[in-house]
């Protein structure tokens, strides 16, 4: 029963995911392109939950939908820029096309190569006694990559001011 | 049945949309866009290894790459804004000053 809920909810979500991002990436109007990517990031937040990472499907929705998403629509809004030179250059489509469907063809040719990987199976994540995920989450984070993410949070400082002088009215 | 290979055969499905937007696309926001999506397709594979490989690790790399993508999206957006203000276009066909 388990099983059958987990395949359905991989297909749903897969085939979501990948329609979204095609119309993401095929619409002339960026604001229609932001929304679509917010259905795949809810669809792939979806994924997370599958693959036993909760807090990570929580953080997905609250960073890149609540937030990253909100900046790309303000700044869309702010420039209301006049999206051409999409269909106009067609040799550039096809191109463009080829090169990511090539790409995706070696991809899953190396990863179909790859016996391990083909035959793994998702058993689950065997968390310690009495953690949940985002206890187990947070005593790997708080301990033993302490300083990748105090180094992480320096970063964010630095992204913030870097932002504000170079949007800044000179 | 759900094997590892789903997971990452779907994560290079994503990952080859982003990349045939950032090609395709000449509007700069929506190739931005179209980076995050790779990004995102990085995170499910993370998160398929971390599930099969039974090591918190994965999700831990998962909340880094969100914070490099935030802090790019911050700073490369900032960057559009300030473009936009001084050539009035963000379209990268038009961005063409060092006949790149």
């Amino acid at each position: 029963m388990n099983e059958i809920f987990m395949n359905v909810g991989f297909w749903v979500l897969g085939i979501t995911a990948v329609v979204a991002s095609l119309f993401m990436v095929t619409r002339e109007n960026p604001v229609h392109s932001a929304l679509w990517m917010l259905l795949t990031f809810f669809a792939v937040a979806g994924i997370f939950i599958q693959l036993d990472a909760e807090y990570i499907a929580a953080i997905q929705v609250m960073v890149y939908a609540g937030a990253i998403l909100v900046l790309y629509m303000f700044v869309v809004m702010l420039l209301n820029p006049k999206s051409t030179g999409f269909i106009k250059v067609p040799a550039k489509v096809i191109l463009g096309s080829v090169v990511a469907l090539v790409l995706f063809l070696q991809f899953v040719m190396t990863l179909m190569g790859t016996g391990v990987i083909k035959s793994a199976q998702m058993s689950g994540m065997n968390l310690p006694e009495g953690l949940s995920n985002v206890k187990a989450f947070g005593a790997v984070m708080f301990t033993q990559y302490i300083v990748p993410f105090e180094v992480a949070s320096i970063l964010l400082l630095v992204a913030m001011i870097g932002a504000i002088v170079i949007a800044k009215k000179d | 049945m759900l094997t590892l290979a789903h997971y990452l055969v779907l994560s290079a499905i994503i990952f080859s949309i982003g990349v045939a937007g950032v090609l395709i696309r000449r509007n700069l926001i929506v190739m931005f866009m179209s980076l995050e999506l790779m990004l995102n397709a990085v995170n499910i594979n993370l998160a398929a290894f971390s599930s099969y490989l039974q090591q918190m690790t994965g999700q831990i790399f998962i909340v880094f790459v969100m914070a490099v993508a935030a802090a790019e999206a911050a700073v490369g957006l900032a960057l559009f804004i300030s473009l936009f203000r001084n050539k009035q276009t963000i379209n990268a066909d038009e961005i063409n000053t060092m006949r790149g």
